[in-house]
């Protein structure tokens, strides 16, 4: 028996050797490191990039791609995909612009119809998914279009603002931590509320079931239904998770403009599914981290925001953008092959 | 010795096919069980069953005499019945600790986090329960096969189960790893569990089980108490006719004409410094433990790995082989030891599988497919190394192991190879269609075929190789012809690691 007791020091340190060494993680030491390289690049190029206003505005424009980010890396670590979640955020802000500016209701009515708009669509995709059997890829790009042509539908094509509801856009523009925390630091609340989403899907993720399901439906998903779990019904569950966080991402976005652009929405859910992968969360399934996606939305706005500021073109912004991805997930491959 | 399980009158009907009629099996406390028959004699619908993923048509199932039916693996599991599965179960991406305790995680006092250290010191209880020395928190993805498989094993015992079901626990393990299975089985027993045994290996039933029952087609043919009976016995309750012996005695078919020259072959740990030469009409035995480096070389020679060094002559013509093209092209065929992942389509029907390798020579104009001419080669091929398959039309994944084989085979002999590797052609093959395989490998040799086969199966390497070269970590340790060669000789080489070598 002595031999087999496992000291705390061992445990520590098997622990610490898997935080760094794991494929995951060193996708993710790779892509932090290509965060600081393209930062320190930038901020040498034009100065105007390390200004506090550029900074702020990297970290707003992060806001909403890193939440839907956040929402995929659930999704895409189960092995599945999810293409909805662009049209779904904005769908759920419609449906939070009916609740307040149509009919009048309080503002909390309409933050909680948005979340549970997105858990419901989310719902309705795992349902195809794991009842009827569709393939991920065809189920989520047949909501995509239905959700945004059902938003089109609703909102009669126009947007709808949000003017009559009071303090709506200061949920994702006002910072209530330099309001009343940090003066010095006017982190806007939508910045806020990513970290601190990304903070609890993280614990989620890894000190849950709903986590170990996820990453296990991922690596195997006949061996967990021969061991007596119930697949489906976790399945469901995960995609409807990541359709509440859409229905974040709708409140956030719906908030910074004001309004809900029912045109909007088709487009972000690549640009999700590109921080997912380019933080290392691998499309096969079970494995990833929701810090790697954080990592991942940074390099894309941190590169879109540095190309514009050094007078990129926009068309060229984009090509540099696409080859980014498929040299990320090559480096990928490539340390995968070396094991 | 207490009476686990007893079936009666079992049915159980897949569309269009009887998987199960009227069966009969029963279990006790404290016995190894096997259960025989070639595959789809309905073993694993069996095995199904009573894990509950499949449900039975008709019939009784009593558990310590009381009858059960048996919905769901969740409910197999609180039963008591644990099941090893033949391909396993577990998920590469978690630790040992959190494969086996999926589904039913320990869980922190709020009830919303899980605790993992109880469960990893659960895990470690049933190891040391198993004498098992083996850290919890391992990845599963790497683990050996031998070790994955004692995590399934772990699992199981981990609801305390009272029923072992175990298929075909030995398929991947080597010697020494079987030695260590045999032992954890007989210690399981010894605490009075009951171990339904599904095993091909006819020696293994000898060491291991007490009673051996077989079903054919799906239907119970008798049980025995494996003391009092041979193999023989059990061989002919299996196939329903007497077996021929094919392949004994040896034909004579080598010729002294060498069509592949290896020499100095290395690569990295794999591979070190082999050299060996194949003749004309001879089958030369790969013989070794899992590991030994046997497939490697296959593989190297075949261009499917890169190598470091060495040489490869073929029909005396200098080689330089890097991709399995330059292989295939110098007329050097590969045979993969996994035919489901590398050898077949499963899912394409068996002319096309039959033409695959060599489409080019089914086109017109280098472009459109010469449909009736694909027909007429496949049925040739289906009949002259006599597939069983209604019609060339098959879809390749509902035909049995022994005909997938013949179809691989038939592939490479479309392709005109006259140097082919066999890496363990038999395995997953029933007695009935080995035999065929053991025909085929000899008719290819008389043809002038020379054929390297890998196999892990001493007695089939014993029978078919005209020589036999022995690999430990790496380095061919031996040579030996058919007539010197026996088992001890071949594993005293197959054991013989470098540092003894020396000594």
């Amino acid at each position: 028996m002595t031999d087999h007791v496992l000291t705390e020091n061992e445990g520590i340190t098997s622990r610490l050797k898997a935080a760094v060494f794991s494929p995951a993680a060193r996708q993710k030491m790779l892509a932090f490191g290509s965060l600081i390289v393209m930062f320190v690049f930038f901020s040498f190029a034009n100065e105007a990039f390390f200004q506090l206003d550029n900074i702020m505005g990297i970290l707003i424009a992060t806001a909403v791609n890193g939440v839907l980010a956040i929402a995929s890396t659930f999704v895409i670590i189960t092995g599945g995909i999810d293409l909805s979640v662009g049209t779904l955020m904005t769908f759920t802000a419609v449906i939070c612009g009916v609740f307040l500016s149509e009919w009048g209701l309080p503002m909390w009515t309409g933050v909680l119809a948005a979340i549970l708009t997105g858990a419901l669509s989310g719902l309705l995709s795992g349902t195809l998914i794991a009842k009827l059997k569709i393939p991920p890829f065809i189920a989520t790009l047949g909501m995509m279009l239905l959700l945004k042509g059902l938003g089109l539908v609703i909102a009669h094509d126009k947007p709808i603002y949000f003017n009559d509801t009071e303090g709506f856009s200061a949920i994702s523009i006002d910072s209530f931590l330099g309001d009343y925390l940090i003066p010095d630091l006017p982190i806007p609340n939508a910045v806020v509320i990513l970290f601190v989403l990304a903070a609890v899907c993280s614990k989620i993720l890894n000190s849950t079931a709903f986590g170990r399901y996820t990453f296990a439906l991922g690596s195997n998903e006949e061996a967990v239904r021969l061991s007596g779990v119930n697949v489906d019904a976790w399945k469901m569950a995960i995609y409807c998770f990541s359709g509440a966080i859409c229905g974040v991402a709708g409140l956030l976005i719906a908030s910074r403009l004001n309004s809900a652009q029912p045109a909007l929405g088709q487009g972000y859910e690549l640009e999700a599914i590109a921080a997912v992968v380019i933080g290392g969360t691998s499309l096969s399934g079970g494995v990833g981290t929701i810090l790697g996606t954080i990592i991942g939305a940074f390099i894309i706005s941190v590169l879109t925001n540095g190309l514009r500021i050094m007078s990129v073109e926009q068309d060229w912004q984009t090509v540099v953008t696409g080859f980014i991805i498929i040299a990320a997930v090559y480096a990928d491959i490539l340390r995968r092959k070396k094991q | 010795m207490t009476l686990l399980i007893s079936i009666s009158h079992l049915n159980k009907s897949f569309p269009g096919v009887r998987a199960l009629h009227e069966c009969q099996f029963d279990l006790v406390s404290g016995e190894v069980h096997a259960l025989m028959g070639e595959n789809g004699a309905g073993k694993s619908t069996l095995m199904k069953i009573l894990a509950g993923i499949y449900q039975r048509d008709s019939g009784e199932i009593l558990l310590e005499g009381k009858s059960v039916n048996i919905t769901s693996p969740r409910m197999a599991q609180d039963l008591g019945i644990g099941i090893v599965h033949q391909e396993l179960n577990l998920m590469n991406h978690l630790t040992a600790a959190q494969n086996i305790f999926i589904g039913r995680e320990p869980r922190s006092r709020s009830g919303l986090f899980l605790d993992e250290k109880a469960m990893n010191r659960n895990a470690q209880a049933i190891f040391d329960q198993m004498h098992l020395r083996l850290d919890p928190r391992t990845v599963v993805g790497e683990l050996t096969v031998a070790k994955q498989q004692m995590v399934e094993i772990a699992k199981a015992l981990s609801f305390k189960s009272k029923i072992l079901i175990m298929d075909e626990p030995t398929a991947a393990l080597n010697s020494a790893e079987i030695g260590e299975l045999f032992r954890i089985i007989r210690q399981l027993k010894a605490q009075g569990v009951g171990i339904i045994y599904i095993s091909h290996k006819m020696d293994e039933l000898k060491q291991i089980s007490d009673r051996v029952t077989v079903l054919r087609d799906g239907e119970y043919v008798g049980t025995k108490i494996t003391a009092h009976t041979n193999i023989h016995a059990i061989i002919t309750m299996m196939v329903g006719r007497e077996l021929g012996d094919a392949g004994k005695p040896m034909i004579e078919t080598g010729t002294d004409e060498i069509v592949l020259e290896v020499k100095g072959l290395n690569r990295g740990k794999a591979i070190k410094d082999v050299s060996f030469n194949l003749k004309r009409g001879e089958i030369l035995g790969f013989a070794g433990l899992m590991g030994a480096g046997r497939t490697e070389v296959a593989r190297a020679i075949f261009g499917a790995d890169r190598i470091d060094s060495g040489e490869i002559r073929v029909h005396g013509m200098s080689c330089r082989i890097s991709t399995p093209a330059d292989a295939v092209a110098a007329g050097i065929g590969y045979l993969s030891e996994d035919r489901k992942h590398f050898g077949l389509a499963l899912g394409m029907d068996v002319k096309a599988n039959i033409v695959m390798s060599n489409l080019r020579q089914f086109l017109s104009m280098h472009l459109f497919l010469k449909t009736a001419r694909i027909q007429q080669t496949a049925r040739e091929y289906v009949k002259r190394l006599n597939i069983r398959t209604p019609t060339v039309d098959q879809e390749v994944r509902l035909l049995s192991g022994g005909n997938q084989q013949k179809i691989v085979i038939s592939k490479w002999l479309v392709r005109d190879c006259d140097i082919l590797f066999f890496d363990e052609p038999t395995r997953g093959i029933d007695v009935g269609a080995k035999s065929e395989i053991y025909k085929l490998l000899n008719q290819l040799a008389e043809q002038g075929k020379a054929i390297v086969m890998i196999s892990s199966e001493l007695p089939e390497v014993l029978r078919m190789s005209h020589r036999i070269v022995v690999m430990c970590e790496g380095r061919i340790t031996g040579e030996l012809s058919a007539t010197e060669a026996t088992q001890e000789k071949i594993m005293k080489l197959a054991t013989q690691r470098e540092m003894e070598q020396a000594a």
